[in-house]
């Protein structure tokens, strides 16, 4: 991506807020960065679209494990400094509360940053940092090989 | 719920399963087909789902909305009543990226059921199920919203009985 390929050339950090904002399906459902220094805080903002459930209500696992994956992808993004996104290899989510129909945030942590693969781990929460509403952890690919 | 039934109802759960899930209708999810246990569905290809602006791919989170919502569907036609489920956790795993324009298929089933638990496995996919995008397995708890597991509610008359 430009934004990357930029960043990287200059030797600086990609700014989120415009890698966040070039991403369609992160701005469908509504995600944001908050950055503050080098802690990136990824917010959900509600919206009733994002709702999977009307009767509790609750919001959608699918769009949670978006958020989770997505904030994972902005952590790497700005610590790697790669050129491209990296890629899902897998993710499993924990779902461990409802999603209240409000604001959700997200913080993700590197566990393991090899030269090809990076083990990530994501929690979610709403109203309390240490209520986590869903946790996950996944494998993404930084480089994609030379031939594909 | 026999398979001729099943099929009989697919507006009546297309109606319930779909049109009743805001986040299903925003990203114009549809039901292919259903039997007992088994469901499939599409999400037709939007530029507004786009992960990859390079290269136009849809991004990861729609393969999990939609293996996550294919699922409970599944988990739906593995159970004697509707009744609300919840997922426990889902592990995901991406085998190669969608094609650009190329609209997702996705099919799930919900291989077992115990008293809290239901099991489920699902393939995204674009034409050939042996040719996945992505596979899942989940656990669902069953009964989400209530105080007593379906099995006991059945052996109290509350519910109709699990079979098989």
């Amino acid at each position: 991506m430009d934004i990357l390929k930029q960043a990287r050339d200059a030797g600086t950090k990609v700014d989120l807020t415009k890698l966040i904002d070039a991403i369609p399906y992160a701005k469908f459902i509504g995600i944001e960065v908050d950055q503050k220094g080098t802690e990136i805080t990824t917010v959900l903002r509600f919206d009733p679209k994002i709702i999977g459930n009307p009767v509790l209500p609750a919001l959608h696992g699918g769009v949670i494990g978006s958020f989770l994956e997505t904030t994972a992808i902005m952590q790497l993004a700005y610590e790697t400094g790669g050129e491209v996104l990296p890629k899902p290899i897998d993710l499993t989510i924990d779902y461990l509360r409802s999603g209240k129909p409000q604001d959700t945030f997200a913080r993700a942590r590197i566990t393991k940053h090899g030269r090809r693969v990076a083990n990530v781990h994501v929690e979610a929460w709403q109203d309390e940092h240490t209520k986590a509403i869903a946790a996950a952890h996944g494998h993404f690919l930084l480089k994609p090989p030379e031939d594909s | 719920m026999d398979e001729k039934t099943i099929k009989e109802n697919i507006d009546v759960l297309r109606d319930v399963l779909i049109s009743h899930v805001p986040f299903a209708k925003a990203i114009n999810m549809q039901i292919l087909d259903a039997k007992e246990r088994e469901a499939w569905m599409s999400v037709p290809y939007d530029e507004k789902l786009i992960g990859n602006p390079d290269t136009g791919v849809i991004h990861g989170g729609v393969i999990t909305s939609a293996l996550d919502n294919v699922s409970g569907v599944a988990v739906q036609l593995a159970l004697p009543e509707r009744m609300a489920i919840a997922t426990l956790d889902l592990r995901i795993d991406y085998m190669k990226p969608a094609t650009p324009k190329l609209d997702l298929t996705t099919h799930a089933h919900c291989y077992k059921v115990t008293r809290n638990i239901a099991f489920v496995r699902g393939t995204a996919y674009h034409d050939d199920v042996d040719d996945p995008i992505a596979t899942s397995v989940g656990a669902f708890m069953l009964a989400a919203n209530r105080s007593m597991p379906p099995a006991d509610a059945a052996e109290q008359g509350l519910i109709k009985k699990v079979e098989g």
